[in-house]
């Protein structure tokens, strides 16, 4: 969450709460709504490490709030951050691991790995079927990313059924 | 709960290309009324011949059919063709529309072949029409229309003479995400609305609105089960995507 919140302090400064609806209007119900608490202990370590800086600001019959400003390394590591390749694919995916290993040990057999896996990735699709529901369907970012983690499943199952055609 | 259909070690070899091919091997399926049934598979596996047989359109080499507690491996096709204006709606998977009718006639017709009056009809062809988003194109003949646009015609059609067993084979192969979820909200609506299902698909989307997916293999079912539910859907959203 470091660099989410790094970039919408780059939009304009901003306290604990005001981020915490920043990310779930952008991002909707798709995004896993962050507790109050963690984003707190993030803008903290943000601070420690010298990417934000916090401003007292004085609140009438309140305790002061803190607004938070990027600082100029905050910004420059927001910047490598936004640059830099994202992770692609996962290359040494753990299930295959556990499809190619358990069976050499006698724990498992591998098409009984594979129907349980692909009643996972099935379950997990049902779920986001009802996520896209009920997201608002104006929120094209919440949508959009929902539709992308779908795509994700779709690759593995068809993945998951060329191994079953493959090693059984 | 009552069995819609019933399968009894249903086998299927083709034999007319000289060498004998064994496309189902001993297929052992109970479908109750209600059930959303996916069924998934590689190509080749035996998913189209396994549900043509299901709907009379392809002969059985040896098993049993039953359908309602009756049983039909053994009727004619004539006895087949009756069966299916009043009880079974099919969706091909190269859809096998009507060139020379309308859009609007295509689906107008089994309704009228099963009995109801022009009026019922019409009505229940508008419904099916508007909600898969083809009003427009009630009017073209079929070759005029999208592979996409063909497959949801065919999709209405299958549903206009309300069957008590829907067979489809991939009904959303040539649609993209948005006409997807057109298709996927009438199925997801007559499916509550009790109609039974049985589909053919490789596309997890679809499949995951089902109560049960059937895995085949070769010819033969190597998983048929329920899909898990991990906790109530109203779990916090975010971490499905998390996951990933
Ligand atoms: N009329 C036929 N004559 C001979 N063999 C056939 C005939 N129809 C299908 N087959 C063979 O039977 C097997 C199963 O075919 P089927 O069409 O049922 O597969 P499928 O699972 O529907 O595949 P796909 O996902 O590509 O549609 C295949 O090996 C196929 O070549
Ligand atoms: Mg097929």
């Amino acid at each position: 969450m470091r660099f989410h919140l790094l970039a919408l302090l780059a939009k304009e400064p901003a306290h604990g709460y005001e981020l915490k609806q920043a990310l779930e209007q952008t991002f909707g119900a798709a995004y896993p709504s962050p507790n109050i608490g963690q984003i707190y202990v993030t803008l903290n370590r943000l601070t420690q490490d010298g990417l934000v800086r916090a401003v007292d600001v004085e609140q009438s019959n309140r305790p002061n709030k803190k607004v938070y400003y990027l600082t100029a390394r905050g910004r420059e590591a927001l910047t490598t951050w936004v640059e830099e390749p994202t992770e692609g694919p996962r290359v040494r995916d753990e299930f295959y691991m556990k499809l190619i290993l358990a069976p050499l040990t006698g724990i498992a057999d591998r098409m009984a790995l594979i129907n349980r896996q692909r009643r996972h990735y099935l379950g997990l699709m049902r779920e986001l079927n009802e996520l896209a529901e009920r997201t608002d369907q104006a929120n094209r970012v919440a949508l959009l990313l929902i539709e992308g983690a779908m795509l994700h499943l779709q690759a593995d199952l068809d993945w998951l059924q060329r191994c079953q055609e493959e090693l059984l | 709960m009552s069995v819609v259909l019933k399968a009894v070690n249903l086998v299927k070899v083709y034999t007319d290309s000289g060498v004998p091919v064994h496309a189902v091997r001993g297929v052992d399926l109970e479908i109750e009324a209600g059930e959303f049934v996916a069924i998934m598979g590689p190509s080749g596996s035996g998913k189209s011949t396994l549900i043509h047989m299901l709907g009379g359109l392809d002969a059985r080499t040896s098993g049993e059919i039953w359908l309602d507690g009756r049983r039909v491996d053994t009727l004619s096709e004539s006895g087949w063709a009756l069966l299916r204006r009043r009880k079974v709606g099919f969706v091909f998977q190269n859809f096998n529309l009507v060139a020379n009718m309308t859009v609007a006639d295509n689906v107008e017709l089994p309704a009228l072949l099963a009995g109801a009056s022009p009026r019922e009809a019409r009505e229940r062809r508008e419904d099916l029409l508007a909600r898969l988003n083809l009003t427009e194109r009630a009017d073209a003949p079929p070759g005029q229309l999208s592979g996409g646009e063909q497959q949801r015609v065919a999709l209405a059609r299958a549903l206009a003479n309300r069957p008590s067993l829907l067979l489809a084979d991939e009904p959303t192969g040539n649609l993209d995400s948005r006409n997807t979820r057109d298709v996927l909200r009438l199925l997801g609506e007559v499916h509550r609305d009790g109609q039974t299902i049985v589909m053919v698909t490789h596309d997890a989307r679809v499949a995951a609105l089902a109560d049960r997916v059937v895995s085949l293999l070769d010819g033969e079912i190597v998983d048929d089960g329920r899909i898990p539910r991990r906790r109530p859907a109203t779990g916090t959203a975010g971490e499905v995507i998390d996951l990933r």
